[in-house]
């Protein structure tokens, strides 16, 4: 049993303090027997901590430790490590989560919250003195990674990998590369469009042999763990069949004579789509698809086309894979309707459907047939709601919006843009863009979030009014040809990979991460990496550069071939144990084994197949089977701090 | 021992599927009684019923399986198993004149912030007025 136990109590700045009067906690649990140090600390995690923790422990000989402070999907392994530089085992390490689970979720209660804390650091007090060294357990693992999204983020993750020589499944729920930014045209800082980018990319990955490309698919199930995943594919039919010669115009003739029509998801419904379509001639893979959920089956197509093959059916494959990384995107917000006018006067328009007007439009700048000259752009528009449930920045739509005004003015004539915003916000190399649009004459006004501008009809015209806080809350009006609501990023309407993996989701509904700035590309859920604009608006510079950061998180976790995993396993008392096989029965892995031992025959754990679930545990009528990590013992005396 | 007043609520979370969620209850700053308190395990399949008996002998009201469900990455009889654990310890609780219902199991997916903190209101509701 531990008996020189030290126990540190987190600040975590004021996350805990606030509500948590670490004080109180500190004196009481510092008498507490066994206890020999009892300290309070800003931050656990700072290296100075560390640092001091590594001396306490070797100073005053510490046999444990425990550390109250965040979550330990956090900072575990962290705190483990603080115990292994200072030469303690990590097994003697206890991690109390009085942050998730006590400060945050009580912080309307703080007298309780302090209350709760002190009975949940007892019994971490209680853990450590049970606590036994114990040596981890190494588990094989698979170097694959199943990369969901082959958008440029997804792409360039999916090159990474495979330079490291992981297996890459690259999985695209559309039947085109590229996600939005193949929407996209010229971009700052290179002036490339997003289709080049996107296929830049494409090229490149279509020259690795452990790059394995499938759209039209989606992951529909999965089963495992980190290092051994197996997961179902779905892959919808592209209709035509494979390895034949295309023949463009009989393509265009398919596309003809296809009667199923819809408003175009590309171009955001400013053109048609039918059910076999390719959205621009550069798009890749470079072979045209029929949209399995669209398609009639009415074999027009095949008539003139006689390289389509209707019969195609979907299939389902197995991937085992070590992790998964998602690179799912974005959607960008659709406004409510009435929201500055948005579906009710019919020259108000998104910024992203705005973009491809631009694309459109070669020479002169029209919508519904009105030549446009003076746009307005009212900023924020879904991102940092005073009322709705984004009060996020969406961070790329101040950039992005002034990009465009200066690439209208540049492409087209007579145009005036009146930039309608809540302050910008083109942060670090992107505020020579705000610079450019004020020199060329794009006039700015602003107002505060509880004052929005109006956007109304008068006669003919459109209207915007503003009450200008730069010219001391004036009201100023501009009759706009075009007003453009400068939308932001939402997650993914459709989003059944959060469904299938269970990623964890945060308060802003995107894809959460386990810590925003020490471990930014993991989720709680082992070997499930996130990246790219899936976690949080980001534009492509910074989705690539977390596509980058999870691609190397993943190679590391499971390039080894093996994974070190906790030493959890079940140990059967040899002394009370008489064979009844009801262990053996229930467990999963066949890790029970019938062995004659001392003259009776008994039950034996095979160490290598345990997976340290536990699931023996109370099946056995005479209780000899313990799990180390959560013995009785150590169960027990928590159980009876608590109270 | 601490004063805190109310229903004292013992969970059983996992550590991979049921604990995440009551992180993230946490995060979400959404609210639940101070009197729960949670021991984490791998598998709710391995909760012992002398744990869940200790926990009534010792003064708590109430002890919640928060239960892997479906998501188990250990096995699928996770659900089966961990249901027996219930009815088991039921017969114990029965014999000792503890009623039944405060015992209790729900699967808690890792997402499932919301659904715990319900549980664990009107657990803790159920169990005042009881």
């Amino acid at each position: 049993m531990r008996n020189k136990i030290g126990v540190y109590i987190c600040h975590c700045g004021s996350n805990i303090a606030d509500y948590v009067d670490v004080e109180k906690l500190k004196e009481i649990v510092a008498k507490e027997e066994g206890v020999v140090l009892a300290k309070t600390t800003m931050f656990a995690c700072a290296d100075s901590t560390q640092k001091e923790i590594v001396q306490d422990i070797q100073e005053k000989n510490l046999d444990a430790i425990v550390i109250a402070s965040c979550s330990p999907k956090l900072h575990l392994f962290t705190f483990r490590n603080i115990a292994i530089r200072a030469g303690l085992n990590p097994y003697n390490y206890i991690q109390v989560n009085i942050r998730e689970q006590c400060s945050w979720a009580h912080s309307d209660t703080p007298k309780q919250a302090t209350e709760k804390a002190i009975s949940l650091v007892l019994a971490g007090i209680e853990r450590a003195k049970h606590s036994k060294a114990l040596t981890t357990l190494k588990i094989s693992s698979v170097n694959t990674v199943a990369v969901v999204g082959a958008g440029v983020a997804g792409m360039r993750a999916a090159i990474e990998l495979a330079d490291m020589g992981t297996q890459v499944f690259l999985i695209e729920r559309e039947y085109f590369v590229g996600g939005r930014s193949s929407q996209w045209n010229k971009l700052f800082t290179t002036d490339e469009t997003g289709q080049e980018i996107v296929a830049k990319l494409y090229k490149k990955i279509i020259t690795y042999n452990n790059i394995t490309l499938f759209t039209g698919a989606e992951i529909v199930s999965k089963s495992g763990s980190v290092g051994d995943f197996d997961i179902k594919v779905k892959i919808n039919p592209r209709y035509i069949k494979p390895g034949c010669k295309l023949d463009w115009a009989k393509f265009e003739k398919a596309v003809e004579v296809c009667p199923v029509e819809f408003d175009d998801p590309f171009n955001f419904g400013l053109t048609k789509q039918k059910a076999i379509y390719k959205n621009y001639p550069s798009e890749f893979p470079e072979i045209p698809a029929i949209d399995y959920d669209k398609c009639n089956k009415c074999g027009e197509c095949v008539k003139v086309y006689e390289d389509i093959d209707l019969n195609q059916k979907p299939e389902t494959i197995n991937i085992n894979t070590g992790a998964v990384l998602l690179t799912t995107g974005f959607d960008p917000y659709e406004p409510e309707k009435g929201e500055f006018a948005f579906d009710e006067i019919d020259n108000v328009i998104t910024l992203q459907k705005f973009k491809r007007l631009i694309e459109l439009n070669e020479k002169e700048l029209i919508y519904r047939n009105r030549k446009i000259r003076n746009i307005a752009y009212i900023y924020c528009v879904g991102s940092r709601q005073l009322d709705g449930e984004n009060k996020y920045c969406s961070r790329y739509c101040c950039t992005s919006a002034i990009h465009t005004a200066i690439l209208v003015k540049n492409k087209y004539s007579d145009i005036n843009n009146f930039h309608f915003n809540r302050g910008i916000r083109t942060y670090g190399k992107q505020e020579v863009l705000y610079t450019e649009s004020s020199e060329i004459g794009d006039i700015f006004l602003q107002s505060f979030e509880d004052s929005p501008p109006v956007v109304e009809k008068q006669g003919k015209d459109t209207i915007v009014k503003i009450n200008d806080i730069l010219t001391c809350g004036k009201e100023l009006e501009v009759v706009a040809d075009l007003v453009v609501l400068v939308t932001g990023m939402v997650p993914r309407k459709i989003n059944t990979i959060a469904d299938v993996l269970k990623v964890p989701i945060g308060r802003d509904k995107f894809f959460n991460e386990i810590h925003p700035k020490l471990r930014p590309v993991e989720t709680v859920i082992d070997g499930v990496l996130i990246a790219g604009s899936c976690q949080a608006p980001l534009n492509i510079t910074e989705s690539v550069k977390s596509a980058l950061s999870a691609a190397s998180k993943a190679n590391s976790l499971i390039s080894k071939g093996e994974i070190e995993l906790e030493p959890t396993l079940a140990k059967i008392d040899e002394t009370i144990c008489e064979w009844c096989d009801k262990c053996s029965e229930i467990c999963p892995y066949d890790a029970i084994i019938k062995t004659k031992h001392g003259g009776k025959i008994i039950a034996v754990v095979n160490e290598t197949s345990c997976k340290g679930c536990g699931m023996c545990l109370p099946v056995c009528p005479v209780n000899a089977i313990q799990l180390i990590g959560y013995t009785d013992v150590e169960i027990e005396s928590m159980i009876e701090a608590l109270i | 021992m601490t004063e805190n007043k109310g229903s004292k609520i013992l969970v059983f979370s996992t550590e991979k599927i049921s604990d995440p969620a009551i992180d993230l209850a946490g995060l979400l700053k959404m609210h639940y009684p101070p009197t729960v308190y949670t021991i984490n395990i791998p598998c709710s399949s391995a909760v012992k019923s002398r744990w869940i008996m200790h926990a009534f002998n010792k003064g708590f009201d109430g002890v919640f399986i928060a239960a892997d469900g479906t998501d188990c990455a250990f096995d699928e009889s996770c659900t089966d198993n961990t249901a027996k654990v219930i009815s088991r310890t039921h017969e114990l609780m029965k014999e000792k004149g503890i009623e039944p219902a405060r015992l209790k199991m729900a699967a808690i997916c890792s997402v499932c912030a919301e659904p715990f903190v319900k549980q664990m209101k009107s657990f803790a509701e159920y169990l005042s007025k009881s």
